[in-house]
């Protein structure tokens, strides 16, 4: 490594002496202009060859018939058909109500448990750096494992779940199913995803109330504000640019969301709770659909990206506060 | 100051809370924080449960004799043989195989719980290294030179991390077997290190963004290059956000799920995609199961207490810092 850099450092030593010095680079070495570029190539280098030539060639291959499957098979242009294809099939659409009413719902309960836990912790009770610390664990694990075992936990005759809902309701344990029924399943999902990240929006909600400064309040209560209208008109308002930026993660990540729900419920009863990338996972690797799902991913590609801009304004925003 | 004094300095603030309200804000978080460990309970009592236990209703919470058996069975592999066949080989000499004896099987051998942890350690390591180092490097690049289109390059890094996995692993499954990267720990490597390449220059950027620039160039006018300014002022420097940005790569790289099952099935698979087909007889072995799953969640119950302090910092990509 040193020895590399010693040569390059000595080859631009000599390219330097070739040409008048500026007055303005007295830094001995390489120019910063090199090892700007020598820094940053590797990684561009990786993210093209792992990221944007596999993207192009899903592009290219969203306008065919190649199957994964069927290596040696004629594949033949067939232009947008794919796109129409997938735009009209109520499949795709279903999946698509399934993934919104999962963002909906998962979004709701977790910002507001979220929140509220934050503004608990926010009293400074004593211990409450010890208990925050215990309530981020499940954010911690892997969705797959966890949700796996979730599973087990949901069994109706055995489960821990159906067993603490009898306890505390006095329904019977054994007269319903979370995964089983069509009725329970997407409450299913709902349930452990928000238990999984609710820590995640309450460490984005802490964050925004200790960025409102006590004058704020002090002022308030010169002027005999009440606790709730200062919770409106302070609290709220001054925290919220960091909402937003949990809701706008918790949305992106759960778009995605594939290795929970697909451990826990596979997708079913049926395709209940099939969502967006169950499905294109069905497509892809179980029908070998290879240039129908191209079509898919890249549908789901712009609409990520969507979200991303709008993420990256609502970030910058909050930066700059 | 007396802990009394302090009590009168802040006993009229408009802003500390009353030790009423602090009483049950308290008592509400610490109710949902046990709430929310129930399940991780659940999974390590699981793990030390007979597999008859484990399956009763109602649960057992505390009434059960605790046993290895779940992680006797986790890291073996058995078969059912018949009394006399038992009875005519020798003393067990394990814990494990007088367990399985007491039901009437032999262990036969290890299971591939192991092999798939460590695929896990290797790949979770090696693609951390890869990424923090690369990361280390563009971070540098991007901090402290005017780079043509930096924010254009900086959203492009970002938005490689936004697509939908299922949507990459179509092309990359492709590419992989054209390769012959399907299946290897390097291919997992290669995939994980560009995924985390992305959060390593974002986290990265910030933390060399706090380091005064002064450091360097004091370094510079005593004669340094660049390169040596770099590996002996700002690197030394960065030592605590690297080490923040590492632990996030890799739990991310261990947690990881979606590419592992479609990439990997047999050699370079990794235990997330393992755990969930650990199968005893006649259905799922849920000791066993506690048991691996104990096994994989410890490590990173240690790394977020490590972690916690740049939690928040790991999780927004370096946009709320504190």
């Amino acid at each position: 490594m040193s020895d590399s850099t010693g040569m390059i450092g000595r080859a631009a030593n000599a390219a330097a002496n070739a040409t008048p010095p500026r007055i303005v680079t007295k830094v001995k070495g390489l120019s910063d202009k090199a090892i700007a570029w020598l820094f940053i190539t590797p990684t561009m280098l990786l993210l093209l060859a792992i990221n944007i030539f596999p993207l192009i060639w899903t592009i290219q291959l969203s306008f065919t018939n190649f199957r994964a499957n069927r290596p040696n098979a004629e594949v033949k242009n067939v232009g947008f058909d794919n796109y129409v294809a997938v735009l009209t099939n109520p499949d795709t659409w279903l999946a698509m109500q399934t993934t919104a009413h999962f963002v909906f719902w998962t979004i709701l309960l977790q910002m507001v448990i979220g929140f509220s836990l934050a503004y608990l912790i926010d009293r400074k009770f004593r211990g409450h750096a010890f208990w925050t610390t215990v309530i981020l664990v499940p954010m911690m694990l892997s969705p797959a494992v966890v949700g796996n075992f979730w599973r087990f936990m949901y069994q109706p005759q055995i489960g821990l779940f159906n067993y603490l809902i009898e306890f505390v309701s006095g329904v019977p344990a054994s007269s319903f199913q979370m995964i089983g029924s069509v009725d329970l399943a997407p409450w299913s999902i709902v349930i452990v995803d928000t238990w999984m990240w609710t820590p995640y929006v309450m460490l984005i909600c802490l964050a925004g109330l200790r960025s409102i400064p006590d004058y704020i309040y002090e002022a308030a209560e010169v002027d005999r504000a009440s606790p709730l209208r200062q919770f409106w008109s302070i609290t709220l308002p001054m925290a919220l640019p960091f909402i937003m930026l949990a809701v706008l993660f918790r949305g992106i990540e759960n778009f995605k969301m594939f290795d929970m729900v697909t451990l826990l419920t596979g997708g079913g009863p049926g395709s209940m709770t099939e969502v967006a990338s169950i499905t294109l996972k069905r497509q892809a690797f179980e029908a070998w659909r290879t240039g129908a799902s191209s079509a898919f991913a890249i549908i789901l590609f712009v609409a990520v990206f969507g979200l991303a801009n709008i993420y990256v304004k609502a970030l910058n925003q909050v930066k700059s506060r | 100051m007396s802990a009394f004094a302090k009590h009168l300095a802040t006993a009229h603030s408009v802003v500390e809370p009353s030790p009423w309200s602090k009483r049950i804000a308290g008592t509400l978080v610490i109710v949902y924080a046990l709430i929310t460990m129930l399940p991780l309970f659940w999974i390590f009592t699981t793990s030390i449960k007979s597999p008859p236990d484990s399956i009763s209703y109602p649960p057992k919470i505390l009434s059960f004799s605790p046993t290895v058996e779940g992680y006797c069975n986790l890291f073996t592999t058995r078969s059912r043989q018949t009394v006399e066949y038992i009875d005519s080989l020798g003393p067990a000499t394990t814990t494990c195989d007088k367990i399985a004896r007491d039901r009437s099987m032999v262990v036969v051998g290890e299971s591939k719980f192991w092999p798939r942890f460590m695929n896990s350690v290797i790949i979770a390591f090696g693609s951390t290294a890869l990424a923090v180092f690369l990361g280390t490097l563009a971070a540098y690049g991007f901090s402290r030179f005017k780079v043509p289109l930096a924010d254009d390059l900086l959203f492009f890094i970002l938005s490689t991390r936004m697509m939908p996995p299922i949507a990459v692993a179509i092309p990359i499954y492709l590419m992989y077997r054209e390769l012959g990267l399907s299946d290897t720990a390097l291919g997992m490597i290669l995939l994980y290190t560009a995924i985390n390449v992305s959060l390593a220059v974002w986290l990265l950027k910030g933390f060399m963004d706090e380091i005064p620039r002064e450091y360097e160039e004091a370094a510079l006018i005593d004669g340094y290059t660049r390169l040596q300014a770099f590996f002996r002022v700002v690197l030394p420097q960065a030592t605590t956000g690297i080490a923040a940005t590492a632990i996030f790569c890799l739990i991310f790289a261990w947690n990881e799920y979606a590419f592992a099952v479609i990439l990997t099935s047999g050699e370079a698979q990794t235990a997330p995609p393992f755990i969930p087909t650990i199968i005893g007889e006649g259905g799922m072995d849920w000791p066993a199961v506690g048991a691996g799953t104990t096994i994989f969640l410890v490590p990173i119950l240690l790394f977020t207490i490590l972690l916690r302090k740049h939690l928040l910092r790991g999780i927004t990509f370096g946009a709320v810092r504190k």
